[in-house]
């Protein structure tokens, strides 16, 4: 059966440079990057290039790089690192709605710790608009963190406006890029921001390794006590098969960005065309202000589980909002936030490109997708073909 | 998730979707603002399920539990249909994932409402 991989917000395929390079350096360059001998100075040649690529990609200075387990512990350092770090100051963090939950669940923890969270709503695109961030600063605001693209729906944040508002009041800005890093130009000093978060898994890199972009002078406390690795932030000897892959995928990534953003921006428009042009369908999220790879849609009278499951008998992988695939029937809450009401957000198809995504695959899922959401309205109560 | 190769196969090939144009008793559960919708028509004969016909709006496990719910009620008794459950349903499906028990596993539910929409349909003949 024909395979399609429409889930590259969820992972990526490992590139196999990236393979290759890791596989390299479990098998030659085992050595310790803190030893002072010549196995410890090779790895440590490794450790320098991976950080100078990574921090390339972003436009930051190698020594801002905070390698981390990934992006839910770069969210987890920045936020609780920061906000702990600048206490005295003051205790109001604001977020959005719509942040992953390695974002949101962080922020409850520093609820618990006596911080006060404003979350901001979005309206009907998944943006945050500016005058609710002006509206929602105060004295003792000591950080934002809000999301540059957003995993659900690939809206994209007005981080620029935010992190100029924000830096005139002296408060520390945290992104999570986790979903525009490889996708769009990230630079942190053109948005301004003082942390931003990477995941390697999502631009063709392993599991496991992601990093912290922490602006120099930032204050931040660590997660974690132990040796002096990571300018004493981020202590254990590193994960260096990880780092090394990170590195290449990066390298890559930067290398690619131009052309695979106008080809994908190009396939995602001919998919979003192709999906609006079937009956009852809603495109979720901004047209234009999206990340390259995203498409999120609503299917009128259909359950999107049920899609989802069709879809993966047809061998097409994609992913759904609908919280029922993840064990509890509410629906998304980031499809909810955009004031989609729940019966409409539970038939939700999030379908993200890639690499190896074609025109011809695209063409494939466009008429699977209209047969299958034809089957499954026909099975569905809710559905009356002479209302429409 | 994991489901059964024999929901998997219900739900790719469903018996029994759609509705009649004369039913003896139609039942509906379940809302799509917090959940599944199933929707059972029947028709009785001589006090037999002559046949079940079920549309859902729902996941996997909805549409395949509303499969085999049709199935197995054909050509039963009303008191046979309303002694068959929820539990049993899943059962014969090779079991359901524990979060897809409560939410998703409507059908029998929707069959009893179908049942009693059925009688209090005869009583009101009979009055």
């Amino acid at each position: 059966m024909k395979q399609v991989y429409l889930d590259h917000g969820a992972t990526t395929p490992v590139n196999p440079d990236v393979a290759a390079a890791m596989i390299a350096c479990l098998q030659d360059h085992f050595g310790n990057p803190s030893s002072l001998h010549g196995f410890g100075r090779d790895a440590k040649q490794f450790l320098d290039e991976a950080r100078t690529n990574v921090a390339a990609l972003i436009g930051a200075h190698p020594e801002e790089i905070i390698f981390t387990s990934g992006g839910t512990e770069a969210d987890n350092m920045a936020i609780l690192g920061v906000a702990r770090a600048m206490r005295k100051k003051g205790n109001h963090v604001i977020t959005s709605a719509v942040e992953h939950h390695a974002v949101l669940d962080t922020c409850l923890a520093l609820q618990k710790e006596g911080f006060e969270i404003t979350v901001l709503p979005v309206d009907a695109y998944g943006q945050v608009h500016i005058d609710d961030f002006e509206r929602a600063l105060r004295e003792e605001t000591v950080l934002v963190t809000i999301m540059h693209a957003n995993n659900e729906v690939g809206t994209i944040q007005p981080i620029k406006e935010i992190a100029r508002m924000a830096k005139a009041k002296g408060i520390i800005v945290h992104t999570d890029a986790v979903q525009s890093v490889g996708k769009i130009p990230v630079d942190v000093n053109e948005l301004g921001v003082d942390l931003l978060s990477v995941s390697a898994h999502k631009i063709y890199g392993p599991k496991g390794i992601g990093c912290l972009y922490v602006r120099k002078g930032t204050k931040m406390l660590p997660l974690m006590y132990g040796g002096g690795q990571e300018r004493q932030r981020r202590p254990g000897t590193e994960n260096m098969p990880g780092i090394v892959g990170f590195g290449v995928a990066a390298a890559i990534a930067a290398r690619e960005l131009p052309a695979e953003m106008d080809r994908l921006t190009k396939l995602r428009d001919r998919l979003i065309a192709g999906l609006l042009a079937l009956p009852a369908v809603r495109l979720n999220g901004h047209p234009t202000e999206r990340v390259s790879i995203n498409v999120n849609a609503c299917f009128h009278y259909i359950e999107g589980e049920a899609l989802l499951l069709a879809l993966d008998m047809r061998g097409i992988a994609a992913s759904s909002g609908s919280a029922c695939s993840a064990g509890s029937m509410d629906p998304s809450y980031v499809l909810l936030a955009m004031g989609i009401p729940p019966e409409i957000a539970r038939g939700s198809l999030r379908l993200t490109l890639g690499r190896g995504t074609t025109a011809e695959q695209i063409d494939y899922v466009l008429g699977v997708i209209a047969e299958i959401t034809e089957k499954l309205r026909a099975m569905s109560p809710l559905y009356n073909p002479n209302k429409g | 998730m994991e489901y059964s190769a024999k929901v998997i196969e219900h739900f790719t090939n469903p018996r029994n979707v759609g509705e009649m144009d004369n039913p003896s008793g139609v039942g509906e559960v379940g809302s799509p603002v917090c959940g599944d919708v199933t929707r059972i028509h029947i028709t009785v004969e001589n006090n037999r399920i002559k046949e079940a016909k079920f549309r859902t709006f729902g996941c996997g496990a909805a549409i395949a539990s509303g499969s085999m719910c049709t199935e197995m009620v054909k050509g039963k008794t009303i008191d046979e249909a309303l002694a068959l459950t929820d539990e049993l349903v899943a059962e014969a499906l090779g079991g359901l994932p524990a979060v897809k028990m409560h939410c998703s596993n409507l059908a029998a539910e929707a069959l009893h409402k179908a049942i009693e929409d059925y009688q209090a349909k005869q009583v009101a003949e009979e009055a």
